[in-house]
Protein backbone atom coordinates (compact mmCIF):
# COMPACT_ATOMS: atom_id res chain seq x y z
CA UNK A 1 0.00 0.00 0.00
CA UNK A 2 2.82 2.12 0.61
CA UNK A 3 4.10 1.65 -2.26
CA UNK A 4 1.74 2.16 -4.24
CA UNK A 5 0.96 5.18 -2.70
CA UNK A 6 4.40 6.59 -3.19
CA UNK A 7 4.59 5.43 -6.55
CA UNK A 8 1.08 6.55 -8.45
CA UNK A 9 -0.51 9.22 -5.86
CA UNK A 10 2.95 10.86 -4.77
CA UNK A 11 2.39 14.54 -3.92
CA UNK A 12 5.19 15.57 -3.98
CA UNK A 13 5.94 14.56 -7.06
CA UNK A 14 2.23 15.46 -8.47
CA UNK A 15 2.95 19.39 -7.19
CA UNK A 16 6.16 19.18 -9.28
CA UNK A 17 4.55 17.81 -12.18
CA UNK A 18 1.18 20.42 -12.27
CA UNK A 19 2.52 23.14 -14.11
CA UNK A 20 3.68 21.02 -16.79
CA UNK A 21 0.44 18.91 -16.74
CA UNK A 22 -1.54 21.96 -16.95
CA UNK A 23 0.67 23.36 -19.96
CA UNK A 24 0.28 20.04 -21.13
CA UNK A 25 -3.78 20.43 -20.71
CA UNK A 26 -4.03 23.68 -22.36
CA UNK A 27 -2.35 22.15 -25.50
CA UNK A 28 -5.02 18.83 -24.97
CA UNK A 29 -7.74 21.75 -25.30
CA UNK A 30 -6.16 23.62 -28.23
CA UNK A 31 -6.12 20.65 -29.84
CA UNK A 32 -9.62 19.46 -29.44
CA UNK A 33 -10.45 23.17 -30.37
CA UNK A 34 -8.68 23.03 -33.69
CA UNK A 35 -9.58 19.10 -34.65
CA UNK A 36 -13.15 18.57 -33.73
CA UNK A 37 -14.59 21.70 -35.67
CA UNK A 38 -12.48 20.57 -38.49
CA UNK A 39 -13.48 16.84 -38.52
CA UNK A 40 -17.18 18.35 -37.91
CA UNK A 41 -17.13 20.48 -41.22
CA UNK A 42 -15.16 17.71 -42.98
CA UNK A 43 -18.07 15.13 -42.14
CA UNK A 44 -20.48 17.63 -43.28
CA UNK A 45 -18.63 18.25 -46.69
CA UNK A 46 -18.94 14.13 -46.86
CA UNK A 47 -22.54 13.82 -45.78
CA UNK A 48 -23.44 16.42 -48.25
CA UNK A 49 -21.92 14.93 -51.11
CA UNK A 50 -23.75 12.10 -50.48
CA UNK A 51 -26.78 13.63 -51.07
CA UNK A 52 -26.07 14.93 -54.23
CA UNK A 53 -27.65 13.49 -57.80
CA UNK A 54 -24.36 13.00 -59.35
CA UNK A 55 -22.95 8.93 -58.84
CA UNK A 56 -19.26 10.13 -58.90
CA UNK A 57 -19.48 12.48 -56.38
CA UNK A 58 -21.41 9.62 -53.97
CA UNK A 59 -18.92 7.02 -54.65
CA UNK A 60 -16.14 9.33 -54.00
CA UNK A 61 -17.45 9.98 -50.59
CA UNK A 62 -17.53 6.73 -49.55
CA UNK A 63 -14.75 5.20 -50.45
CA UNK A 64 -13.29 8.01 -48.79
CA UNK A 65 -14.99 7.31 -45.80
CA UNK A 66 -14.23 3.82 -45.82
CA UNK A 67 -10.57 4.22 -46.84
CA UNK A 68 -10.18 6.58 -43.59
CA UNK A 69 -12.41 4.73 -41.34
CA UNK A 70 -10.35 1.38 -42.20
CA UNK A 71 -6.87 2.99 -40.92
CA UNK A 72 -6.07 3.20 -37.39
CA UNK A 73 -5.63 6.65 -36.75
CA UNK A 74 -2.08 6.05 -34.78
CA UNK A 75 -0.97 4.48 -38.61
CA UNK A 76 -2.33 7.67 -40.44
CA UNK A 77 -0.66 10.10 -38.17
CA UNK A 78 3.08 8.48 -38.33
CA UNK A 79 2.17 8.05 -42.57
CA UNK A 80 1.81 11.78 -42.50
CA UNK A 81 4.55 12.67 -39.76
CA UNK A 82 7.40 10.25 -40.74
CA UNK A 83 6.07 10.51 -44.58
CA UNK A 84 5.67 13.96 -45.47
CA UNK A 85 9.49 15.25 -45.10
CA UNK A 86 10.11 12.68 -47.71
CA UNK A 87 7.41 15.25 -50.18
CA UNK A 88 9.86 17.95 -48.99
CA UNK A 89 7.31 19.57 -46.03
CA UNK A 90 8.27 19.08 -42.68
CA UNK A 91 4.98 19.74 -40.98
CA UNK A 92 5.48 20.85 -37.46
CA UNK A 93 3.99 17.94 -34.70
CA UNK A 94 0.74 20.31 -34.41
CA UNK A 95 -0.24 20.20 -37.44
CA UNK A 96 0.44 16.51 -38.76
CA UNK A 97 -1.76 15.76 -36.02
CA UNK A 98 -4.31 18.17 -37.56
CA UNK A 99 -4.21 16.65 -40.78
CA UNK A 100 -4.65 13.41 -39.33
CA UNK A 101 -7.53 13.98 -37.10
CA UNK A 102 -9.16 16.14 -40.20
CA UNK A 103 -9.00 12.96 -42.63
CA UNK A 104 -9.89 10.05 -39.71
CA UNK A 105 -12.30 12.34 -37.58
CA UNK A 106 -14.08 13.78 -40.25
CA UNK A 107 -14.57 10.37 -42.64
CA UNK A 108 -16.63 9.30 -38.75
CA UNK A 109 -18.17 12.18 -38.37
CA UNK A 110 -19.35 12.48 -42.15
CA UNK A 111 -20.42 8.64 -41.78
CA UNK A 112 -22.58 9.66 -38.82
CA UNK A 113 -24.11 12.70 -40.67
CA UNK A 114 -24.92 11.10 -43.77
CA UNK A 115 -27.34 8.34 -41.85
CA UNK A 116 -29.14 11.00 -40.22
CA UNK A 117 -29.64 12.60 -43.52
CA UNK A 118 -31.26 9.50 -44.53
CA UNK A 119 -33.12 8.59 -41.46
CA UNK A 120 -35.23 11.71 -42.63
CA UNK A 121 -38.12 10.07 -44.54
CA UNK A 122 -37.93 11.67 -48.13
CA UNK A 123 -41.56 12.76 -48.25
CA UNK A 124 -40.00 15.61 -45.61
CA UNK A 125 -37.43 16.87 -48.01
CA UNK A 126 -40.29 16.81 -50.91
CA UNK A 127 -43.02 18.44 -48.75
CA UNK A 128 -40.46 21.09 -47.73
CA UNK A 129 -39.54 21.41 -51.58
CA UNK A 130 -43.15 21.88 -52.35
CA UNK A 131 -43.58 25.00 -49.99
CA UNK A 132 -41.81 26.99 -52.12
CA UNK A 133 -37.68 26.31 -49.78
CA UNK A 134 -35.31 25.76 -52.33
CA UNK A 135 -33.27 22.39 -51.69
CA UNK A 136 -30.43 24.42 -49.93
CA UNK A 137 -33.32 25.64 -47.23
CA UNK A 138 -35.37 22.63 -47.14
CA UNK A 139 -32.07 20.96 -46.15
CA UNK A 140 -30.99 23.48 -43.77
CA UNK A 141 -34.27 24.04 -42.28
CA UNK A 142 -36.28 20.57 -42.58
CA UNK A 143 -33.79 17.54 -42.99
CA UNK A 144 -30.83 19.02 -40.60
CA UNK A 145 -32.76 19.49 -37.52
CA UNK A 146 -34.00 16.00 -37.60
CA UNK A 147 -30.91 14.46 -38.69
CA UNK A 148 -28.81 15.89 -35.75
CA UNK A 149 -31.40 15.03 -33.59
CA UNK A 150 -31.36 11.18 -35.03
CA UNK A 151 -27.44 10.97 -34.65
CA UNK A 152 -27.47 12.97 -31.15
CA UNK A 153 -26.10 10.06 -29.40
CA UNK A 154 -23.08 9.12 -32.13
CA UNK A 155 -22.19 12.39 -32.47
CA UNK A 156 -21.84 12.57 -28.56
CA UNK A 157 -19.81 8.92 -28.78
CA UNK A 158 -17.70 10.28 -31.37
CA UNK A 159 -16.97 13.21 -30.24
CA UNK A 160 -15.93 11.31 -26.69
CA UNK A 161 -13.85 8.95 -29.03
CA UNK A 162 -12.38 12.35 -30.90
CA UNK A 163 -11.49 14.14 -27.66
CA UNK A 164 -9.34 10.76 -26.46
CA UNK A 165 -7.59 10.38 -29.49
CA UNK A 166 -5.73 13.81 -29.16
CA UNK A 167 -3.72 11.22 -26.92
CA UNK A 168 -1.76 10.02 -29.66
CA UNK A 169 -0.28 13.15 -30.93
CA UNK A 170 2.38 12.44 -27.99
CA UNK A 171 3.64 9.50 -30.44
CA UNK A 172 5.00 12.74 -32.47
CA UNK A 173 6.46 14.22 -29.41
CA UNK A 174 3.05 17.05 -29.52
CA UNK A 175 3.50 18.33 -25.47
CA UNK A 176 0.08 17.70 -24.89
CA UNK A 177 -1.22 16.14 -21.44
CA UNK A 178 0.02 12.42 -22.04
CA UNK A 179 3.41 13.42 -23.60
CA UNK A 180 4.10 15.92 -21.05
CA UNK A 181 2.92 13.38 -18.41
CA UNK A 182 5.22 10.56 -19.55
CA UNK A 183 8.05 13.58 -19.92
CA UNK A 184 8.24 14.15 -16.06
CA UNK A 185 7.62 10.38 -15.60
CA UNK A 186 11.18 9.87 -16.88
CA UNK A 187 12.42 12.88 -14.88
CA UNK A 188 11.35 11.83 -11.76
CA UNK A 189 11.19 7.78 -12.13
CA UNK A 190 7.75 7.86 -10.51
CA UNK A 191 4.10 6.99 -12.46
CA UNK A 192 2.36 9.94 -10.62
CA UNK A 193 1.99 11.96 -13.35
CA UNK A 194 0.58 9.77 -15.96
CA UNK A 195 -2.05 8.38 -13.43
CA UNK A 196 -2.50 12.54 -12.42
CA UNK A 197 -2.79 12.79 -16.56
CA UNK A 198 -5.57 9.14 -16.31
CA UNK A 199 -7.67 11.25 -13.84
CA UNK A 200 -7.33 14.56 -16.10
CA UNK A 201 -9.02 12.72 -19.07
CA UNK A 202 -11.73 10.61 -16.50
CA UNK A 203 -12.51 14.34 -15.21
CA UNK A 204 -12.66 15.96 -18.51
CA UNK A 205 -14.89 13.39 -19.90
CA UNK A 206 -17.04 12.06 -17.44
CA UNK A 207 -20.05 14.56 -18.17
CA UNK A 208 -19.72 13.13 -21.87
CA UNK A 209 -19.44 9.56 -21.04
CA UNK A 210 -22.26 10.20 -18.41
CA UNK A 211 -24.74 11.91 -21.41
CA UNK A 212 -23.58 8.98 -23.49
CA UNK A 213 -25.22 6.53 -21.27
CA UNK A 214 -28.69 8.59 -20.92
CA UNK A 215 -28.72 8.39 -24.44
CA UNK A 216 -28.30 4.67 -24.87
CA UNK A 217 -30.70 3.73 -22.02
CA UNK A 218 -33.43 6.54 -24.11
CA UNK A 219 -32.94 4.73 -27.41
CA UNK A 220 -34.01 1.45 -26.54
CA UNK A 221 -36.19 2.63 -24.88
CA UNK A 222 -37.87 4.57 -27.24
CA UNK A 223 -38.94 1.81 -29.62
CA UNK B 1 7.39 11.41 -59.88
CA UNK B 2 9.89 8.62 -60.73
CA UNK B 3 10.56 10.16 -56.93
CA UNK B 4 7.23 9.49 -55.39
CA UNK B 5 7.24 6.20 -56.17
CA UNK B 6 11.24 5.44 -55.05
CA UNK B 7 10.30 7.37 -51.95
CA UNK B 8 6.33 5.06 -51.07
CA UNK B 9 6.40 2.36 -52.97
CA UNK B 10 10.14 1.11 -53.57
CA UNK B 11 9.60 -2.29 -54.53
CA UNK B 12 13.32 -3.42 -53.15
CA UNK B 13 12.32 -1.99 -49.68
CA UNK B 14 9.41 -3.14 -49.75
CA UNK B 15 10.42 -6.96 -50.42
CA UNK B 16 12.91 -6.87 -47.90
CA UNK B 17 10.32 -6.12 -45.04
CA UNK B 18 7.22 -8.34 -46.38
CA UNK B 19 7.90 -10.76 -44.37
CA UNK B 20 8.41 -8.83 -41.07
CA UNK B 21 4.54 -7.09 -41.69
CA UNK B 22 2.73 -10.06 -42.96
CA UNK B 23 4.10 -11.56 -39.52
CA UNK B 24 2.86 -8.52 -37.78
CA UNK B 25 -0.49 -8.77 -39.11
CA UNK B 26 -0.49 -12.44 -37.84
CA UNK B 27 0.50 -10.21 -34.40
CA UNK B 28 -2.45 -7.66 -35.09
CA UNK B 29 -4.94 -10.40 -35.55
CA UNK B 30 -3.93 -12.57 -32.71
CA UNK B 31 -4.52 -9.92 -30.24
CA UNK B 32 -7.25 -8.27 -31.76
CA UNK B 33 -9.20 -11.86 -31.09
CA UNK B 34 -8.09 -12.07 -27.62
CA UNK B 35 -9.60 -8.81 -27.34
CA UNK B 36 -12.47 -8.98 -28.85
CA UNK B 37 -13.52 -12.45 -27.20
CA UNK B 38 -11.86 -11.13 -23.68
CA UNK B 39 -13.91 -7.90 -24.11
CA UNK B 40 -17.29 -8.90 -24.76
CA UNK B 41 -17.22 -11.55 -22.55
CA UNK B 42 -16.03 -9.43 -19.43
CA UNK B 43 -18.82 -6.34 -20.50
CA UNK B 44 -21.76 -9.25 -20.58
CA UNK B 45 -20.87 -11.08 -17.50
CA UNK B 46 -21.19 -7.26 -15.72
CA UNK B 47 -24.51 -6.19 -17.36
CA UNK B 48 -26.02 -9.38 -16.24
CA UNK B 49 -24.57 -9.44 -12.78
CA UNK B 50 -25.55 -5.24 -12.92
CA UNK B 51 -29.24 -6.95 -13.46
CA UNK B 52 -28.86 -8.59 -10.05
CA UNK B 53 -29.15 -5.06 -8.52
CA UNK B 54 -26.77 -5.06 -5.87
CA UNK B 55 -26.61 -1.84 -4.85
CA UNK B 56 -22.49 -1.64 -3.65
CA UNK B 57 -21.57 -3.86 -6.86
CA UNK B 58 -23.60 -2.08 -9.25
CA UNK B 59 -21.73 1.08 -8.16
CA UNK B 60 -18.22 -0.66 -8.64
CA UNK B 61 -19.52 -1.77 -12.13
CA UNK B 62 -20.73 1.69 -12.92
CA UNK B 63 -17.54 3.46 -11.61
CA UNK B 64 -15.50 0.79 -14.09
CA UNK B 65 -17.26 1.67 -16.87
CA UNK B 66 -17.13 5.25 -16.79
CA UNK B 67 -13.28 5.19 -15.96
CA UNK B 68 -12.87 2.81 -18.85
CA UNK B 69 -14.76 4.81 -21.41
CA UNK B 70 -13.64 8.09 -20.49
CA UNK B 71 -9.38 7.78 -20.29
CA UNK B 72 -7.74 7.45 -23.52
CA UNK B 73 -6.74 3.16 -24.56
CA UNK B 74 -3.14 4.59 -24.67
CA UNK B 75 -3.16 6.10 -21.55
CA UNK B 76 -4.45 2.85 -20.07
CA UNK B 77 -1.82 0.91 -22.22
CA UNK B 78 0.92 3.21 -20.91
CA UNK B 79 -0.49 3.11 -17.23
CA UNK B 80 -0.02 -1.19 -17.55
CA UNK B 81 2.74 -1.15 -19.40
CA UNK B 82 5.45 1.58 -17.46
CA UNK B 83 3.22 2.79 -14.57
CA UNK B 84 2.51 -0.50 -13.07
CA UNK B 85 6.02 -2.32 -12.86
CA UNK B 86 7.19 0.57 -10.65
CA UNK B 87 4.61 -1.43 -7.91
CA UNK B 88 6.38 -4.47 -8.87
CA UNK B 89 3.71 -5.82 -11.50
CA UNK B 90 5.28 -6.95 -14.20
CA UNK B 91 3.43 -7.70 -18.01
CA UNK B 92 4.71 -8.15 -21.29
CA UNK B 93 3.69 -5.75 -24.05
CA UNK B 94 1.59 -8.22 -25.24
CA UNK B 95 -0.32 -8.97 -21.97
CA UNK B 96 -0.48 -5.01 -21.60
CA UNK B 97 -1.87 -4.56 -24.59
CA UNK B 98 -4.46 -7.15 -24.39
CA UNK B 99 -5.84 -6.50 -20.90
CA UNK B 100 -6.14 -2.98 -21.35
CA UNK B 101 -7.68 -3.03 -24.45
CA UNK B 102 -10.07 -5.65 -23.34
CA UNK B 103 -10.72 -4.03 -20.31
CA UNK B 104 -11.49 -0.70 -22.42
CA UNK B 105 -13.51 -3.09 -24.87
CA UNK B 106 -15.69 -4.51 -21.77
CA UNK B 107 -16.41 -1.24 -20.34
CA UNK B 108 -18.21 0.00 -23.75
CA UNK B 109 -19.75 -3.79 -24.08
CA UNK B 110 -21.11 -3.49 -20.44
CA UNK B 111 -23.07 -0.26 -21.30
CA UNK B 112 -24.54 -1.63 -24.14
CA UNK B 113 -25.42 -4.83 -23.12
CA UNK B 114 -26.80 -3.27 -19.78
CA UNK B 115 -28.86 -1.17 -22.46
CA UNK B 116 -29.96 -3.91 -23.96
CA UNK B 117 -31.28 -5.49 -20.76
CA UNK B 118 -33.26 -2.56 -19.46
CA UNK B 119 -34.77 -2.17 -23.28
CA UNK B 120 -36.74 -5.49 -22.40
CA UNK B 121 -39.96 -4.14 -20.70
CA UNK B 122 -40.56 -5.36 -16.59
CA UNK B 123 -43.36 -7.21 -17.54
CA UNK B 124 -41.51 -9.56 -19.29
CA UNK B 125 -39.40 -10.13 -16.46
CA UNK B 126 -42.72 -10.59 -14.49
CA UNK B 127 -44.29 -12.66 -16.54
CA UNK B 128 -41.83 -15.25 -16.58
CA UNK B 129 -41.56 -15.04 -13.28
CA UNK B 130 -45.04 -15.41 -12.63
CA UNK B 131 -44.72 -19.07 -15.16
CA UNK B 132 -42.35 -20.16 -12.80
CA UNK B 133 -39.21 -19.65 -13.51
CA UNK B 134 -36.63 -18.72 -11.49
CA UNK B 135 -34.15 -15.75 -11.98
CA UNK B 136 -31.32 -17.61 -13.83
CA UNK B 137 -34.16 -18.88 -16.34
CA UNK B 138 -35.64 -15.44 -16.75
CA UNK B 139 -32.82 -14.10 -17.68
CA UNK B 140 -31.31 -16.83 -19.67
CA UNK B 141 -34.55 -17.81 -21.57
CA UNK B 142 -36.67 -14.48 -21.81
CA UNK B 143 -34.93 -11.04 -21.59
CA UNK B 144 -31.11 -11.89 -22.79
CA UNK B 145 -32.74 -13.40 -26.15
CA UNK B 146 -34.74 -10.18 -26.57
CA UNK B 147 -31.85 -7.55 -25.06
CA UNK B 148 -28.63 -9.04 -27.55
CA UNK B 149 -31.00 -8.60 -30.54
CA UNK B 150 -30.76 -4.67 -29.89
CA UNK B 151 -26.82 -5.01 -28.89
CA UNK B 152 -25.32 -6.65 -32.07
CA UNK B 153 -25.25 -3.47 -34.17
CA UNK B 154 -23.65 -1.26 -31.75
CA UNK B 155 -21.58 -4.34 -29.79
CA UNK B 156 -20.02 -4.96 -33.45
CA UNK B 157 -19.17 -1.25 -34.24
CA UNK B 158 -17.30 -0.98 -31.07
CA UNK B 159 -15.83 -4.27 -31.25
CA UNK B 160 -14.45 -2.80 -34.77
CA UNK B 161 -13.02 0.14 -33.17
CA UNK B 162 -11.12 -1.83 -30.54
CA UNK B 163 -9.32 -3.81 -32.98
CA UNK B 164 -7.93 -1.03 -34.96
CA UNK B 165 -6.77 0.28 -31.60
CA UNK B 166 -4.78 -3.02 -31.54
CA UNK B 167 -1.60 -0.43 -33.36
CA UNK B 168 -1.48 1.38 -30.19
CA UNK B 169 -0.02 -1.82 -28.86
CA UNK B 170 3.35 -1.04 -31.03
CA UNK B 171 4.08 1.80 -28.77
CA UNK B 172 4.62 -1.23 -25.72
CA UNK B 173 6.79 -2.68 -28.94
CA UNK B 174 4.54 -5.70 -29.38
CA UNK B 175 5.78 -6.61 -33.00
CA UNK B 176 2.32 -5.69 -34.93
CA UNK B 177 2.04 -4.48 -38.23
CA UNK B 178 2.91 -0.79 -36.66
CA UNK B 179 5.68 -2.03 -35.05
CA UNK B 180 7.10 -3.96 -37.69
CA UNK B 181 6.23 -0.71 -40.28
CA UNK B 182 8.23 1.82 -38.16
CA UNK B 183 10.87 -0.32 -37.86
CA UNK B 184 11.35 -0.94 -41.22
CA UNK B 185 10.99 2.76 -42.00
CA UNK B 186 13.56 3.30 -38.86
CA UNK B 187 16.12 1.00 -40.56
CA UNK B 188 15.87 1.68 -44.65
CA UNK B 189 14.83 5.39 -43.69
CA UNK B 190 12.59 5.11 -46.87
CA UNK B 191 8.89 5.19 -45.74
CA UNK B 192 7.91 2.08 -48.05
CA UNK B 193 7.24 -0.10 -45.13
CA UNK B 194 4.90 2.16 -43.58
CA UNK B 195 2.88 2.30 -47.37
CA UNK B 196 2.95 -1.95 -46.77
CA UNK B 197 2.17 -1.22 -43.50
CA UNK B 198 -0.98 0.67 -43.85
CA UNK B 199 -2.10 -1.77 -47.08
CA UNK B 200 -1.71 -4.49 -44.42
CA UNK B 201 -4.17 -2.44 -41.68
CA UNK B 202 -6.75 -2.09 -45.50
CA UNK B 203 -6.19 -5.50 -46.36
CA UNK B 204 -7.56 -6.31 -42.29
CA UNK B 205 -10.33 -3.98 -41.98
CA UNK B 206 -11.66 -2.92 -45.14
CA UNK B 207 -13.68 -6.08 -45.15
CA UNK B 208 -14.61 -5.14 -41.19
CA UNK B 209 -15.48 -1.55 -42.31
CA UNK B 210 -18.27 -3.45 -44.49
CA UNK B 211 -19.02 -5.90 -42.35
CA UNK B 212 -20.09 -2.87 -39.81
CA UNK B 213 -22.13 -1.31 -42.25
CA UNK B 214 -23.94 -4.39 -43.00
CA UNK B 215 -24.72 -5.15 -39.38
CA UNK B 216 -25.98 -1.91 -38.66
CA UNK B 217 -28.51 -1.85 -41.96
CA UNK B 218 -29.35 -5.70 -40.59
CA UNK B 219 -29.82 -5.10 -36.48
CA UNK B 220 -30.61 -1.33 -36.14
CA UNK B 221 -31.01 -0.37 -32.80
CA UNK B 222 -34.16 0.44 -33.53
CA UNK B 223 -36.41 -2.82 -33.98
Amino acid sequence: MEALISGFFNLQILAEAAPYLLRGLGMTLLLCLVAIPLGVAGGLALALMSTVNSRLVRWSAIVYTDFFRAFPPLVLLLFIAYGLPFLGFKPPPFVAVAIAFLLNTSSYYGEILRAGIESVPGGQHEAARSTGLSRWQSLRLVVAPQAIRNVGPDLVSNTLEAVKLTSIASVVALPELLYVARQVQSVTYNATPVIAAGIIYLLLLWPLVRLLSRYERQAVQIH
Amino acid sequence: MNNLIDTFFNLAVMRQYLPQVIQGMGVTVMLAGVVVAAGLLLGFVLAVLRSLRIKPLNVLIVLFADVFRAVPALVILIILYFALPSVGIRMSGFVSAWLGLSLVLAAFAEEIVWAGILSVPRGQWEAARATGLGVGQCMRLVVLPQALRLTVAPLTSRAIVITKNTALASVLAVGEILYQAQAGYAFSYNPSPLTLGAVAYLILFIPLVWLGRWVEGRFAWKR
